[in-house]
């Protein structure tokens, strides 16, 4: 039944995604159905968002690690489609330089940096969009889980290196753009970027990303594996004394999820136009976890609900009362945890499962 | 002498206060033995050695022929076959009582094992056994935090049996539970008695009376009596620093 409700919320991403996109380029615009651009690349944000959040939710609602650095997997995804973006540019930027991205040939750089080299082909800077962030989890999470780090500490290590990641993209010499970050992209696999169909492309493609990662995470939770998370997040030291070591499930599992937060930040990129350190922010991070909040954690369907009702927030109050959106927002967490502990999705939408009553009197008397 | 755990002069120091001073015991393989003693005996910190929550500073732990216990870790011991039950019932309060048994059956502990593993026939059958042996039949697609106190402690015996261990360690299993309650646990236990090995630290006298096995009574970290109820109620040691106050 569980899984049958992915499959609905696997039906529902893409349809919208496909009514938009078909609102967009099917209808004529100035008629009343036309899906304006904005709108298009609207939905697309909000979907990489989600794919944020669910990634999110597989660490802290599952298995209770609550990560404040998760925007920095999703920026370390973009980065890496945002070198390939740069790479495809070409002769075609402000210097003219075929190898050399314009921000190095300002900075008088005379080569490509070595681990600048096989951006130029998608399927590498795709690869790396993955595996960048898996590796810096898989390293991040070996000490600090072998460690034994958890709960405050464990949050307040991952808000550090997301701040540390974000001063060293500052800084010119790292190679990857500095303050201005990478942008000026042209086009992505030979479509130009700016073409409504490329748009349309991409919002389904991060669709179909968003859709696939609901399943996976519902296979993922609903196994032997999952139940082992929810026994860790409940119940660490339990689970020891029964011989599972929880260092590695919540290793495997932080990585997948670093993994799929850069496959949102790898979509997020050419939909934005750009990448810059900005992204590492720790408030970025602290934000993400809001929309887990609001949507509901331990639910995968309200990781996504949440990321895009909080966002949709955003972009209505940063319009109409730009001064009172941090405000609200902060208002929004203080109220959640105070009336909604379970969040929308775990308050209103998730049965209650059998047991948050009291077992029936008939029940009880049939036990000895 | 075939021992199934050898404890051998082991003593852990906390800040300079010696929690356990050159303790030593010896419990044959399907032996049931009673741990009594006063508050501060050494009684938990025994079953955190033998466990490796507590690393010793001296001493030996020796598990079936000749395993040191004192070198493995938490998961490498509960793998061993030694189950523990803790002081204050500790079972997964989101998990359904069948799950909770579920993760404690005996299998694979890796992650990429659980990732793909599915409840077998044999695992399902397993389980309802468990399930009678604890009472908790109608209870199995219920929360685990919704059981009353003493089901939660019955649901952690049945974790413990469900990992099939050689040895059980039972902290203080009727601690919060009615007369009643109480008595059925004593019936439980004694039909564990004799598939597995079974340490009980209990302050319940009249528990440890009706499970009627060898008793050692601990004091300041080490045995002070130990033998059957009668014999160490009768000791003027035991009256002295235990039972007659």
């Amino acid at each position: 039944m569980r899984s049958r409700s992915s499959l609905l919320t696997f039906t529902l991403i893409l349809g919208a995604a496909l009514l938009i996109g078909a609102l967009n380029l099917a209808v004529p615009p100035g008629a009343a159905m036309h899906a304006p651009d904005y709108i298009v690349s609207l939905a697309g944000k909000y979907t990489c968002y989600a794919i944020l959040a669910l990634a999110l939710d597989l660490v802290w609602g599952f298995a209770g690690i609550l990560s404040l650095g998760h925007a920095a997997f999703f920026a370390l995804g973009g980065y890496a489609i945002g070198m390939y973006l740069m790479r495809q540019i070409g002769a075609r930027g402000v210097y003219g330089s075929a190898v050399l991205p314009d921000f190095m040939v300002f900075l008088n750089w005379k080569e490509l940096p070595w681990y600048w080299h096989g951006f130029d082909m998608f399927w590498f800077a795709a690869l790396m969009a993955l595996a960048v962030p898996a590796l810096l989890a898989s390293l991040f999470g070996y000490f600090a889980f072998r460690s034994r780090v958890t709960g405050v500490y464990l949050s307040i290590m991952t808000q550090a290196l997301t701040y540390a990641l974000m001063l060293a993209m500052f800084r010119n010499d790292m190679g990857f753009g500095g303050n201005n970050g990478l942008t000026d992209f042209k086009d992505i696999l030979g479509f130009p970027l700016a073409a409504a169909s490329t748009r349309v492309a991409l919002l389904l493609a991060s669709a179909l990303a968003l859709g696939l990662c609901v399943l996976l995470a519902r296979f993922v939770v609903a196994s032997r594996f999952g139940k082992v998370l929810v026994a860790v997040r409940d119940a660490e030291s339990r689970t020891r004394f029964l011989g599972y070591r929880p260092e590695s499930y919540k290793l495997t599992v932080f990585v997948l999820s670093a993994a799929m937060a850069g496959l949102g930040g790898a979509l997020y990129v050419p939909q934005v136009g750009i990448i810059n350190p900005s992204e590492f922010s720790p408030a970025n991070s602290i934000e993400a976890a809001i929309w887990v909040a609001v949507g509901g954690r331990g639910t995968l369907s309200g990781a996504i609900l949440g990321a895009v009702l909080v966002n949709l927030g955003k972009t209505v109050l940063t319009g109409a009362l730009p001064d009172a959106w941090l405000f609200v927002l902060g208002g929004l967490f203080i109220a959640v945890t105070l009336f909604l502990p379970g969040g929308i999705a775990g308050t209103w939408f998730i049965r209650k499962p059998r047991g948050a009553r009291a077992p029936a009197a008939g029940v009880r008397e049939a036990a000895p | 002498m075939n021992s199934l755990l050898y404890i051998d002069g082991v003593t852990v120091s906390f800040d300079g206060f010696r929690a356990l001073d050159g303790l030593s015991l010896v419990l044959a393989p399907g032996e049931m033995r009673a741990v009594i003693g006063p508050n501060g005996a050494g009684k938990t910190t025994m079953m955190d050695v033998i466990t490796g929550k507590t690393r010793p500073d001296a001493g030996r732990v020796v598990f079936g022929a000749d395993t040191d216990l004192t070198a493995l870790d938490e998961p490498a011991i509960a793998s061993l076959g030694i189950g523990r039950k803790f002081q204050k019932p500790s079972v997964f309060e989101h998990h359904t009582v069948a799950d909770n048994l579920l993760l404690s059956l005996a299998g694979q502990r890796a992650p990429r094992r659980t990732l793909f593993a599915r409840e077998s026939a044999a695992e399902r059958l397993r389980i309802e056994a468990i399930l009678g042996t604890i009472r908790l039949t109608p209870y199995r697609d219920l929360l685990a935090g919704s059981l009353s106190h003493g089901q939660k402690q019955w649901l952690e015996i049945g974790m413990l049996l469900a990992q099939d261990p050689e040895l059980l360690l039972l902290d203080e299993p009727v601690a919060g539970m009615t007369d009643a309650e109480t008595a059925q646990t004593a019936e439980l236990l004694r039909e564990i008695r004799g598939t597995r090995s079974v340490v009980v630290v209990e302050h319940d006298m009249a528990f440890v009376r009706a499970l009627d096995v060898k008793i050692t009574v601990l004091h300041e970290g080490s045995v002070l009596a130990e033998g059957s109820i009668d014999h160490v109620s009768a000791d003027p040691r035991v009256i002295e620093v235990y039972l007659g106050r």
